[in-house]
């Protein structure tokens, strides 16, 4: 059970900043969309399958449309020719929306120093959460995930109108 | 009777040299001075012919009823090694007597022009558009000559030696260690 937040506790009450209940209840129903492109994602389903259980973080429940998805993980070698598609998808996704780029190739193109591929997928959207790996075991992408967690978990109610935040998506073209 | 292996190695290799000089004999009758050279490398007859007799050969080769290189296995390109060419590689079969060929023909690299094979075999069509693609070899008569694999805003044509294969945009690799 997860641990609750702060707060006032008596006798058939408990008061606590809604801030934190949101941060407590999106950190434990982070839906994943799996952008799995190779060896990596074969990882991935590792992560899901019940040794290791991805469902224990409460990201059981694949997304496999971007619109209900909170969590992006992409997971291998990105084309160039598959750049505006990943890019269409983290456009397509709702805030708030985390990415985690999963291994060598999706962090910064791996061993693909090649005309064709692309130099990490932070060139065309902005990346929460790099995994190291070629390819990361399972518990690498499960601390990947938790580090997420924290994120969500922490995350400022207003961040993502802030000023900051919009500075941060206009350097990758975005709106 | 049993075969060695030698022995079968042998007679192939001789009815494949028969298949060099009926082919080398028939493209000389009807395209004489196009062809450079006839030569069998390793086990495969290997024809260059002049560019500009390269699409009347293939539809000799094609429709002629006794040769019957019906069938187009694959088309793709090259450069030589003195960076000063470009080539087209085109590979024939004749399925029902299971016959194969290798045609190539090059070009000046500052003009790299031939006539599309698409009007004699629709699978021309992609092949062509990946070695425009790759070589920059331009195939007149092409319906559809565009990029198919890379990127359509790539401004290079990636296997020509003069273009790096890396990407020039990786930032985290020290060049003097990873020879860049």
């Amino acid at each position: 059970m997860a641990k609750s937040p702060e707060g006032i506790e008596g006798p058939g009450f408990f008061a606590t900043k809604l801030e934190d209940v949101i941060g407590l209840a999106r950190k434990n129903s982070l839906w994943p969309l799996p952008f799995a492109t190779s060896c990596c994602g074969i990882e991935f389903m590792a992560t899901m399958a019940s040794h290791y259980d991805l469902g224990r973080f409460g990201s059981e429940r694949l997304s496999f449309s971007p619109r209900q998805a909170d969590m992006l993980m992409v997971m291998g070698t990105i084309a160039k020719k598959m750049g505006p598609t990943l890019r269409q998808v983290y456009e397509q996704m709702a805030e708030p929306r985390w990415v985690l780029s999963v291994g060598a190739c999706a962090s910064s193109g791996g061993i693909f120093d090649t005309y064709s591929v692309l130099q990490g997928i932070d060139k065309i959207i902005p990346v929460d959460v790099y995994v190291p790996g070629c390819p990361p075991r399972p518990e690498q992408i499960l601390e990947g995930v938790m580090k997420i967690q924290q994120l969500a978990e922490k995350e400022s109610f207003r961040r993502r109108e802030s000023p900051e935040y919009k500075k941060l998506l206009n350097s990758y073209g975005i709106e | 009777m049993r075969l060695k292996v030698s022995d079968l190695k042998s007679q192939n290799l001789k009815s494949i040299m028969e298949l060099l000089n009926q082919v080398n004999e028939k493209l000389n009758a009807n395209f004489a001075g196009q062809v450079v050279s006839a030569e069998m490398l390793y086990d495969f007859p290997v024809f260059t012919i002049k560019t500009e007799a390269m699409h009347d050969v293939l539809k000799f080769l094609k429709e002629d009823a006794e040769l019957n290189f019906h069938f187009l296995t694959d088309l793709t390109g090259m450069q030589t090694a003195d960076e000063k060419q470009l080539g087209v590689i085109y590979h024939l079969h004749n399925m029902p007597k299971n016959l194969r060929i290798r045609l190539k023909t090059f070009m000046d690299i500052n003009k790299p022009e031939l006539p599309t094979a698409t009007d004699l075999w629709p699978a021309a069509n992609w092949m062509e558009r990946e070695t425009y693609d790759f070589f920059g070899v331009r195939f007149k008569g092409h319906p559809n000559l565009k990029r198919i694999l890379n990127v359509d805003e790539m401004d290079i044509f990636p296997m020509r030696k003069e273009y790096p294969l890396e990407d020039q945009e990786r930032t985290d690799k020290d060049n003097s260690m990873f020879g860049r």
